[in-house]
């Protein structure tokens, strides 16, 4: 059991309880009720339909991807999926909300309460409730820096579908918080439902934020504080760092005999900070109600089948398969596994040996992890960009696996696969970088070493063992590296023996 | 229920129009006699029965995941009353 | 020979096809009687041109053999329907100048159907009234007059005030009209046309301007039942583009009328007699249901228990909607904005919808946003929602006891001017009769059944099951050829 996470308060010890409306980008071509695009990066006011810009007489039309996702979301996180469910309107006006309403589901969301296993510490896992999924359309965008009097709108975002993925008030620290929003964006990569990208939007956080004494012997239930929600927090950095600093700000207003008020507030993430937004609070009254525009959307036993029927595995699945079946350490396997692009790139390199189970597993994984991970990382790439394919990957290893390469000679290949991109069949053939298993020559080389070394040879038959590694050491020299270090090995302790 | 002119200030905010003082006052007798008359639904036993959601039994369809709309900047422009650099403009809002 | 301008859609598509006249000349007449009867006030805006281009391509199609089903044909459109390139009101001063880049469905398929555009015609303002007071465009004058001697001007009906106008004075020989509690069958009534309000779904809501979306729908008014046939016809089919568009074929309306009605069993809802109905309504009533049964309808008295709650239902539902459609007209896209001198993005809010929008638009909206606001919603809207569920419930279990409902259209023939425009709820209960339909989303038609002794217009309504327009169609037309309603405005503008 981890210590618990816990502010220490003038007054004595603060507990932090954290519930996070994650808003998540659905992974569409086109908006959830227009035809237009939803592509990241183009041209202000491109990517807007009529029914995007709110003309007179403009009537929405769900896509169906943007549902499937959803549904196929909320069953990745073993959640109740609604075959009934609707869509509300939310009733307020903004400059960034061309129908002076955003389309959401209130009454009856897609998808209703699931879960979320988060691991805390060393191998210690955690179940953060999900209180409900529901669908939406996201709103324009706003420039401000560009005219001294005007604010500019871009609508190419206005219509884009979100899911409001709701947690319950299940976290108790920004650690936690931290790895909830890591597993579920791995899981929604996983399921496809989202590309995660934080930087560009696609997710992210409106952090609840709250505290109370921490329960004492015996004590079962402390009510919850009074929460504020910081809102559109897009990094999991700076969600962990609102939390913190909401937390302590919280601890010391009542420390010092203030109170929390219920608001909304906003993160500045260059001093670390959040600030009131009052000015977003004014008389906000929603006003909920069915959108007459849209029936209740029924889902058919057939469309949730396919939804199920195309879940991937997924990661929590899949680490314990590599442990089970490929005899991966718990370590490997959840490193293969927390992103989704890993894990293909790993299951596609073992199916490129041909081999299966423990025979190739844990050599492939430590291959990835220590060789593979480095190179990207001194080169900056990300493993989808690797310039070694699985294939080559997998072909390398069963030149290790056959003998004809060394540990040693393995790590020169991979250097120069990494810059030439050449197969490492071509490069051993082509430098002649072949392991030899010639006893003869390497016995030849044992003769020369021990005679050039006599002394050295007399110190060790005189007990000085440590000088074993140096004679192999001269040895491979001799050899330039290429002999098989076992057979080194064993002909160096027969000859000095 | 009935409504006061603080009353009809508030809703007349929600709905983002301006009223002026004997505004609100002269729609406070209004509203209210449109809300005393639309009260009798209070009467209504409805006991058991489900708001209506369509009115004629009908299937919300769904559309393809497909790309058939936007690339007309200058029509969703064409009417505003400013737009500039190809952008809405709006009076500048501070957050 | 009869003016070109006193022939119906039939007439003309007829004559058109069998070279009696050319369709540029039936779009000249009809352009120049709409020119000359400004005094109406029944257009916002004339569009010749568009009438005449139609017709003369109906000319050049009927010389190839292509005539399509309204070929020659010209049309008034309500100004609630967007038309590309044409300004679009909705009778509002929020919308002056605008001009879609979009054409809505149900004129696109008239046009594609090969009618022309006369102009827009003049409404209440977002479709929000029973007179045609409300329009930002002034009013529009009914071209009855009283037989009396008075000449008060009297209303057209609202809120497709200029439609029912238009049709009456000759100014077209038919119209859309729009209808989400009454708007086209009341003014029908008032001016002594037909006019159908089809099943919720019928026609598309695309490109429509929105005042009460589970409630609106388009219809055809026009000088009789098979005029109505043919244009809903072509306005009617499904549409990808609304969501609430019911995915059927469009029946032969025409094709399939007939006056045979033996057997049907019509419903007379004993709960559409309500009291301070002057008598004139009851007269009417009565002559209808003996004409139904001289075609040999048999005729059932029938309950609705919850009529008397349907228009306080409406006005729950429909305003509580509109507030929502109506927040899109915030002087940000489109039509007008007003800028305090100082203030910011909420103050060009207030002050833009406080000038855009006139009183009752104003009023609905402030009902509606209470109605929904925090606290209300399960008093209000919800409770509304499942009162309607009753009034649909009811229409469910009549039609157990007959085919059809006969009813008056409204409580009383047209009205003046003025006259009810300072007590928002005596203008409200001019729907009582319309909007039970409306709530459940049946179709029902008025048809003209006589005039009153002030000479002037009532009708009936009929109102048949989900889906049925055949059946209304059919007995609105044995109702016609009984009631032989030949009655026009004598031309005084
Ligand atoms: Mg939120
Ligand atoms: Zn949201």
């Amino acid at each position: 059991m981890v210590s618990a996470y816990r502010i220490q308060g003038a007054t004595g010890e603060w507990e932090v309880v954290i519930g996070l409306e994650v808003h998540a980008q659905v992974t569409s071509k086109a908006k959830l009720f227009s035809g237009a695009a939803t592509e990241f990066g183009a041209e202000p006011n491109t990517q807007v339909s009529l029914v995007d810009a709110a003309m007179p007489g403009m009537l929405p039309v769900p896509n169906q991807e943007c549902i499937r996702q959803a549904v196929r979301t909320g069953m990745a996180l073993e959640a109740k999926i609604n075959a009934w469910s609707r869509f509300d309107r939310k009733n307020y006006f903004y400059a960034d909300l061309p129908q002076g309403y955003q389309i959401s589901q209130l009454y009856h969301p897609i998808v209703g309460e699931g879960q979320v296993e988060i691991e805390v510490g060393e191998g210690s896992a955690k179940r953060v409730g999900i209180e409900r999924i529901h669908i939406e359309q996201d709103a324009g965008k706003l420039m401000h820096d560009q005219h001294p009097s005007f604010s500019y709108v871009d609508l190419n975002r206005s219509g884009v579908a979100l899911m409001e993925i709701v947690s319950k008030p299940d976290m108790r620290s920004p650690e936690e918080a931290g790895a909830y929003v890591r597993k579920l964006r791995s899981i929604l990569r996983y399921v496809g439902s989202c590309d995660g990208n934080m930087e560009q939007g696609s997710m992210r956080a409106d952090v609840n934020v709250s505290v109370r004494r921490p329960a004492r012997d015996g004590q079962e239930v402390v009510p919850f504080g009074t929460r504020t929600e910081t809102k559109n927090v897009n990094s999991v950095r700076f969600i962990m760092q609102a939390i913190e600093y909401e937390a302590n700000r919280q601890v010391d207003l009542i420390e010092s005999g203030g109170t929390v008020v219920q608001e909304t507030r906003l993160f500045d993430p260059d001093k670390g900070e959040t600030r009131s937004l009052r000015s977003k609070e004014d008389a906000h009254d929603y006003r909920y109600f069915p959108d007459p525009d849209l029936l209740p959307l029924e889902l058919s036993d057939a469309f949730l089948e396919e939804c199920r029927a195309s879940l991937p595995e997924l990661p929590d699945a899949k680490r314990q398969r590599y442990e089970r079946e490929l005899g991966l350490s718990a370590y490997n396997a959840g490193v293969l596994t927390a992103e989704v692009e890993t894990a293909r790139w790993f299951e596609e390199l073992l199916a490129a040996t041909g081999k299966s189970g423990p025979d190739v597993g844990k050599a492939a994984s430590n291959w990835v992890i220590s060789d593979l991970f480095g190179a990207l990382n001194r080169l900056g790439k990300g493993i989808d960009e690797s310039p070694v394919s699985p294939a080559q990957g997998a072909e390398l290893l069963g030149l290790v696996a056959d003998g004809t390469l060394s540990g040693t000679l393995a790590k020169q290949v991979f250097e120069i696969m990494l810059e030439t991109g050449e197969d490492p069949a071509k490069i051993v053939e082509e430098r002649g970088l072949k392991q030899t298993s010639d006893t003869g020559a390497i016995e030849a080389a044992i003769t020369d070493v021990m005679a050039a070394n006599a002394d050295k040879v007399a110190e060790y038959r005189g007990g000085k063992d440590k000088l074993f590694g140096f004679f192999v050491g001269q040895t491979m020299k001799a050899m330039h590296g290429r002999a098989n270090p076992q057979l080194v090995n064993d002909l160096l302790r027969k000859a000095l023996s | 229920m009935s409504v006061d002119t603080a009353t009809v200030r508030h809703i007349a905010r929600l709905a983002r129009i301006a009223v002026t003082e004997s505004e609100a006052e002269a729609l406070v007798p209004e509203l209210n006699n449109i809300l005393g008359w639309i009260e009798q639904l209070q009467e209504v036993d409805v006991a058991g029965v489900q708001p209506m959601t369509a009115v004629i039994p009908n299937r919300l369809r769904l559309r393809e995941d497909k790309v058939t709309d936007g690339g007309k900047r200058d029509e969703v422009l064409a009417n505003a009353p400013i737009a500039e650099h190809g952008l809405f403009a709006v009076p500048k809002v501070i957050e | 020979m009869t003016a070109l301008t006193d022939l119906g859609v039939a007439a003309i598509r007829d004559g058109v096809r069998e070279g009696a006249f050319s369709a540029a000349e039936v779009a000249q007449a009809f352009s120049a009687a709409v020119a000359g009867a400004k005094a109406l006030n029944a257009y916002v805006i004339e569009t010749p041109e568009h009438a005449l281009e139609a017709a003369e391509q109906a000319d050049r199609d009927r010389a190839a053999g292509n005539l399509k089903p309204l070929s020659g044909v010209p049309l008034g459109i309500k100004d609630l329907f967007a038309t590309k390139g044409y300004q679009t009101t909705a009778g509002s001063n929020m919308l002056g100048g605008f001009e879609p880049v979009y054409e809505s469905t149900v004129s696109g398929n008239l046009f594609a159907a090969g009618a022309g555009m006369l102009g827009k015609l003049n409404m209440d303002e977002f479709a929000m009234g029973s007179s045609n007071e409300t329009s930002a465009y002034g009013n529009v004058i009914s071209p009855w007059r009283r037989s009396d001697g008075g000449n008060a001007p009297l209303t057209p009906g609202g809120s497709s005030g200029g439609s029912a106008a238009a049709v009456a004075a000759r100014l077209a020989p038919g119209v859309t009209g729009t209808d989400t509690g009454g708007s086209i069958r009341q003014p029908a009534a008032f001016v002594g046309i037909t006019g159908i309000k089809p099943t919720y779904g019928r026609c598309s809501r695309y490109g429509m301007v929105a005042f009460a979306s589970s409630l609106d729908q388009a219809g055809p008014m026009a000088r009789d039942v098979r005029d109505c046939a043919i244009m809903l016809e072509a306005m009617a089919g499904f549409d990808p583009k609304d969501s609430t568009s019911l995915q059927l074929d469009v029946p032969r309306w025409e094709a399939e009328l007939s006056s045979d009605i033996r057997g049907k069993r019509i419903g007379i809802p004993k709960e559409y007699r309500i009291e301070g109905v002057p008598e004139e309504i009851d007269r009417v009533w009565e002559q209808g249901i003996a004409w139904m049964k001289d075609a040999g309808a048999e005729i059932v008295e029938v309950s609705l228990p919850h009529t008397r709650y349907a228009l306080p239902t409406y006005y729950i539902i429909a305003p509580a909607e509109a507030s929502s459609n109506l927040a899109r007209y915030d002087g940000v896209k489109y039509g007008l904005r007003k800028m305090p001198e100082s203030g910011g993005l909420a103050e060009m809010y207030e002050a833009t919808r406080a000038a855009g929008f006139g009183a009752e638009v104003k009023r609905r909206i402030m009902i509606g946003t209470y109605v929904l606001s925090a606290g209300f919603y399960d008093a209000y809207f919800n409770q509304a929602q499942k009162v309607r569920a009753l009034i649909a419930r009811d229409f469910e279990r009549v039609w157990e006891e007959c085919d059809l409902l006969l009813t008056p259209t409204a409580p009383s023939a047209a009205f003046a001017l003025g006259e009810k425009s300072d007590d928002p709820i005596a203008m409200y209960l001019n729907d009582v009769f319309a909007v039970p339909a409306s709530l459940a989303g049946l179709p029902a038609m008025s048809v003209p059944g006589g005039l009153n002794e002030q000479g002037l217009p009532l009708g009936l309504q009929i109102i048949g099951k989900a889906l049925d327009e055949q059946g209304v169609l059919n007995a609105g037309l044995a109702f016609e050829e009984r009631a032989g309603f030949t009655a026009r405005p004598e031309a005084w503008w």
